[in-house]
């Protein structure tokens, strides 16, 4: 305290800012990044749940440090000692399911996040690097999920990752060595469940950490989208702010409060009254140890890989392999990354976009939502002709978006936002 | 459409089934009450007396649940605690797994998590599922787990349960008789109301096993509910406030 001369009494507070904006961009950060931060003013429903992800990985990173206090890694102990952390540890029950409704509501937000960028354009130029760092943050948490499911060394956990790791061993020519590489054995053991363990708490959240940062320095150097699809910075005020922006603080921070309110009453009854929901975030067939000699009848990942893994089984296997199947459903994450570059509308948002834009993306939520019910199922019946046309209906949605993106009829875009929320 | 689907899954789910075990019955549907703490207690009981020598709650220490059911520690020691002498010892069966082997063909399971596992109308409709089977080892089978490796420890309550058979002809034109259900046995001490209610708040206290914290979580959880509820009003209404002076 000393180095601040002026400081005396009642100017304590500002006299200990001073002292640190010399040394550190405090005042300077807040101001950019938050205070001084203009965002369109006609945020809707849908840019609630940016903040919403943020909070639900805030929730993770602080429930995963109480969780990993008393977790043992280790296959003899790892099943016991979540029990030991839901009948023993104090509140332990409410952290387990805050961190397991918690996995659940990061793809639930995130999804429809991502639905928000293809309505209203949001990938486009200039925010291609937000986009590409948004679609590397769902595949880190894709990765992220995969291996705290395995964890906690129920019977579904290590039947799910002999699935999902031998994926890679159907790669040609590296598969077996990589395989074996990625289990740390030869088979789902000890040795795995270690070392995804030391992902999922250290590497991937670290990774994540730096790819939000990055996901939004990105969108406060060129500002945010809005509903309109129309870029605020063009037409300024005489004070040298966007006409048509507010400061995110306070306007957007009182509002995404009100987000989070009422996400918080949908995240809670889940938690405190249907903590499995109906076994879609907890499987039954998790509450049983793991064990190598008893395979579940079907085996099937958590609802959330649900889609790609339904992708993954529409392939046949051809030429006496099945990587076909693995390359369908690894492109059908890579061609998200393309988005910004596939829509060649004139027009950003769908407010302004024509009926063709509109009819192909329902389309593809309905074969989302399809595929996703598709891969809970075992592959009989129906389900294999309902997955092949899920995931060609999926894949036309990208791959066509040149060609009608650039047919379609659109309208007119008005100079200024059109109303606020 | 969805329907349709729905059907169409309920229909192949069972196919599958068929062909894996001759026959599979629709489980019967038990309601229990997780605050019933009297049929907790009777449960509790009864499984310490007819199912804790061969199976464990490994995940449950024997304190936990007399402080949950509202059982006084003398009486615990007393009368539950069977196989330990400690109430923070873990509730654990007396058998050695390798002898259970030995003697049943596998090890009995663990029950605390059986309810969120199997279900509580899994467990509800297996106590009542044995039938006399004179081809296996213990004299019974089960309607709900064929070729059950455990002998039916209940058979003095409820008295063995005969089998019910049908002539049915296939498509090839075989006939060959169909297990289709069971007929009430003899040399039971209960009658079937009683054992019924035996069986249920067995099945309410493996309940309870499976999720100790399940009444305190609903009754907390109301709470949570009002205070956000009211947090969402009052975030509405200084939302409202701040973006008054926004055209």
């Amino acid at each position: 305290m000393s180095a601040s001369s002026d400081s005396t009494g009642a100017g304590n507070s500002r006299g200990l800012i001073a002292w640190i904006d010399a040394r550190f961009p405090m005042t300077k950060l807040w101001k950019e990044q938050v205070a001084e931060y203009y965002a369109p003013k006609n945020f809707n429903f849908w840019y609630f749940f940016g903040s919403l992800a943020m909070l639900v990985l805030v929730n993770q990173i602080v429930t995963g440090i109480f969780l990993t206090m008393d977790y043992k890694p280790n296959a003899a102990e790892a099943f016991g000692s979540v029990q030991y952390i839901m009948n023993d540890v104090e509140w332990g029950w409410l952290i387990r399911y805050m961190h397991t409704t918690g996995a659940s509501a990061f793809f639930i937000v995130v999804y429809l996040h991502m639905f928000r960028g293809l309505m209203y354009g949001s990938a486009r130029k200039p925010r291609e690097l937000i986009w590409i760092f948004g679609c590397l943050i769902f595949v880190l948490l894709m990765a992220e999920a995969f291996m705290g499911y395995v964890l906690p060394w129920g019977n579904m956990s290590f039947w799910g990752a002999q699935v999902i790791t031998s994926l890679f061993g159907s790669l040609p020519v590296i598969g077996g060595s990589l395989l074996e590489w990625i289990r740390g054995d030869y088979v789902i053991a000890d040795a795995t469940l270690n070392r995804f363990f030391a992902l999922h708490v250290a590497a991937l959240p670290l990774a994540l950490i730096f790819l939000v940062i990055a996901h939004l320095m990105a969108l406060h150097e060129v500002g945010s989208n809005n509903p309109d699809g129309i870029e605020i910075k063009k037409l300024k005020g005489p004070d040298g702010h966007p006409l048509d922006g507010i400061p995110f603080h306070p306007y957007y921070t009182v509002k995404d409060m009100v987000g989070v309110a009422g996400f918080l009453l949908i995240f809670c009854a889940v938690i405190f009254f249907a903590p499995t929901f109906g076994g879609f975030f907890l499987e039954k067939a998790n509450f049983t140890p793991a064990n190598p000699l008893l395979t579940p009848p079907d085996i099937t990942p958590v609802w959330y890989f649900t889609p790609f893994y339904a992708m993954l089984r529409a392939v046949p296997s051809f030429a006496g392999t099945q990587v076909w199947g693995v390359l369908v459903m690894g492109s059908a994450i890579v061609i998200l990354f393309f988005v910004p570059w596939l829509d060649r509308s004139p027009v950003k948002s769908i407010r302004y976009k024509g009926p063709i834009y509109k009819i192909m993306l329902t389309l593809f939520v309905l074969s989302f939502i399809t595929l996703g019910d598709v891969g809970m199922h075992p592959p009989a019946g129906i389900y294999p002709l309902l997955a092949r046309i899920g995931t060609a209906v999926y894949f036309a949605f990208f791959l066509l978006m040149p060609w009608y993106t650039k047919i379609d009829r659109v309208k007119p875009v008005p100079e200024r936002v059109t109303g606020h929320a | 459409m969805l329907k349709r689907l729905l059907l169409i899954a309920a229909i192949l789910v069972p196919c599958g089934a068929a062909l894996a075990q001759e026959a599979s019955f629709p489980l019967q549907h038990v309601h229990t009450n997780i605050n019933d703490v009297q049929s907790l207690q009777r449960g509790a009981r009864d499984f310490m007396n007819y199912c804790s020598g061969c199976h464990s709650l490994r995940y449950l220490r024997y304190e936990r649940m007399a402080k949950d059911l509202q059982i006084p520690l003398p009486l615990l020691k007393e009368n539950l605690m069977l196989t330990s002498t400690k109430p923070l010892d873990h509730i654990l069966s007396a058998m050695p797994a390798k002898d259970a082997v030995k003697w049943f063909g596998v090890a009995p399971p663990d029950l605390t998590l059986m309810a969120r596992y199997m279900g509580k109308d899994y467990i509800y409709s297996f106590l009542k599922g044995f039938y006399a089977d004179k081809t296996r080892l213990w004299g019974v089978n089960n309607l709900y787990k064929p070729n059950v490796a455990m002998p039916f420890v209940l058979a003095t309550l409820q008295g063995v349960q005969k089998p019910v058979y049908k002539s049915v002809t296939d498509s090839s034109g075989h006939t060959r008789m169909q297990l289709v259900g069971v007929a009430p046995g003899t040399g039971g001490s209960m009658t079937p109301a009683q054992y019924d209610e035996f069986v249920t708040d067995i099945t309410n206290f493996l309940n309870y096993t499976a999720e100790p914290i399940k009444a305190e979580r609903r009754s907390l959880g109301v709470y949570v509910m009002l205070f956000l509820a009211l947090f969402f009003v009052l975030t509405y209404l200084l939302k409202k406030e701040y973006w008054k002076d926004v055209h």
